[in-house]
């Protein structure tokens, strides 16, 4: 019988209740539609201290980079060059930079929140600010597409080359989803997936550790001792995949930039 | 014993993606093995390889809170 069958077990018994969605709904002021809750608020300070930092960081620059400035420059080198340069092309990637590092450095701040102290909510996790995130990328790449090609062009050069003619309808409309309906889906959904079921995997090893420890008899709260010590192995793999999904959103909407001012398709 | 089917539907589910991940990263650790100078233009493409096949693992997951 493993860990999990027998917290089951014991739930099923005493009512221990394993958490859920319902544990990521934190309204602080208000209730209903228009509250105020901890992940805006989170997000919101992490947007005004990363701008802090980064305009102080940068008001006095030195010719030989300190510690902090050494650190930011890599930053921004791996973003400028790693991603911008080597996906969207050198010809024109410089406008798109400022995008490409906001969003990096705001997801990847809005992630590790997620695992430190005192704040440990990762924002990501509600839908809502994936969904924020995607419809700036959404708009930037159809915007920079139309004005690149106009709008008739912009659909007319959704359709691969060499495509036989009598399956090019097909190809087209699956074109059409890619673009407009499955790009945006799955860059918003990723990135709140990969936040909700990380987040999730700590509460349940930390609530269900913390029933086992002191709410079981016998030999049982030596598992919930297990299940604290795994908790933490996880907050480290999360921030990994916290560190990664920062890098993945920033690499596709370098991809889908790149395809928009790209002239064949 | 009681419980949703979702959950044993969405393990199902995950083991394409699982399997996909394992053969990008494979190939990945292939590329560089071979050609250790490669690596810079090889990672992204594995990452991105990466992200579009954990994205239906994603989309299993979804389904399987909602449905």
């Amino acid at each position: 019988m493993t860990v999990h069958a027998m917290a089951a077990a014991q739930a099923a018994e005493e009512g221990w209740h394993a958490p859920g969605v319902a544990d990521f709904w934190q309204p602080l002021i208000g209730d209903g539609n228009w509250a105020i809750t901890r992940p805006a608020i989170v997000f919101a300070l992490t947007a005004i201290i990363l701008g802090i930092v980064l305009v102080a960081a940068t008001r006095k620059l030195k010719l030989v980079p300190g510690k902090g400035q050494f650190l930011l420059e890599s930053g921004y080198d791996f973003i400028r060059n790693g991603i911008g340069r080597d996906v969207i092309g050198s010809k024109e990637f410089l406008k798109f930079v400022p995008l490409l590092f906001t969003m990096f450095t705001l997801i990847l701040v809005n992630n590790l929140v997620g695992v430190i102290p005192p704040v440990q909510f990762p924002t990501m996790s509600r839908i809502g600010f994936p969904i924020a995130l995607m419809l700036v990328v959404y708009v930037s790449y159809h915007a920079v597409a139309v004005r690149r090609k106009g709008g008739l062009g912009y659909l007319k050069s959704l359709m691969p080359p060499g495509v036989p003619g009598w399956i090019s309808p097909l190809v087209y409309v699956l074109e059409l989803a890619t673009y407009f309906v499955t790009r945006p889906f799955t860059l918003a959904l990723r990135l709140f997936a990969n936040m909700f079921a990380g987040h999730m995997l700590i509460l349940v090893l930390v609530l269900g550790g913390e029933y086992l420890l002191l709410h079981t008899d016998g030999l049982l709260p030596v598992t919930g001792v297990v299940a604290f010590v795994f908790s933490i192995v996880m907050m480290f793999f999360e921030l990994l995949i916290q560190v990664l999904q920062a890098y993945v959103f920033t690499l596709l909407t370098a991809t889908y930039l790149a395809d928009a001012v790209s002239n064949e398709h | 014993m009681d419980g949703s089917l979702n959950a044993v539907g969405y393990g199902l589910a995950a083991i394409g993606p699982a399997i996909a991940v394992g053969l990008i990263f494979a190939a990945y650790i292939n590329g560089v093995a071979r050609q250790p100078e490669a690596r810079g233009m090889l990672q992204p493409i594995a990452i991105l390889g990466f992200a579009l096949a954990e994205a239906l693992a994603l989309l299993g997951f979804v389904l399987a809170f909602i449905a």
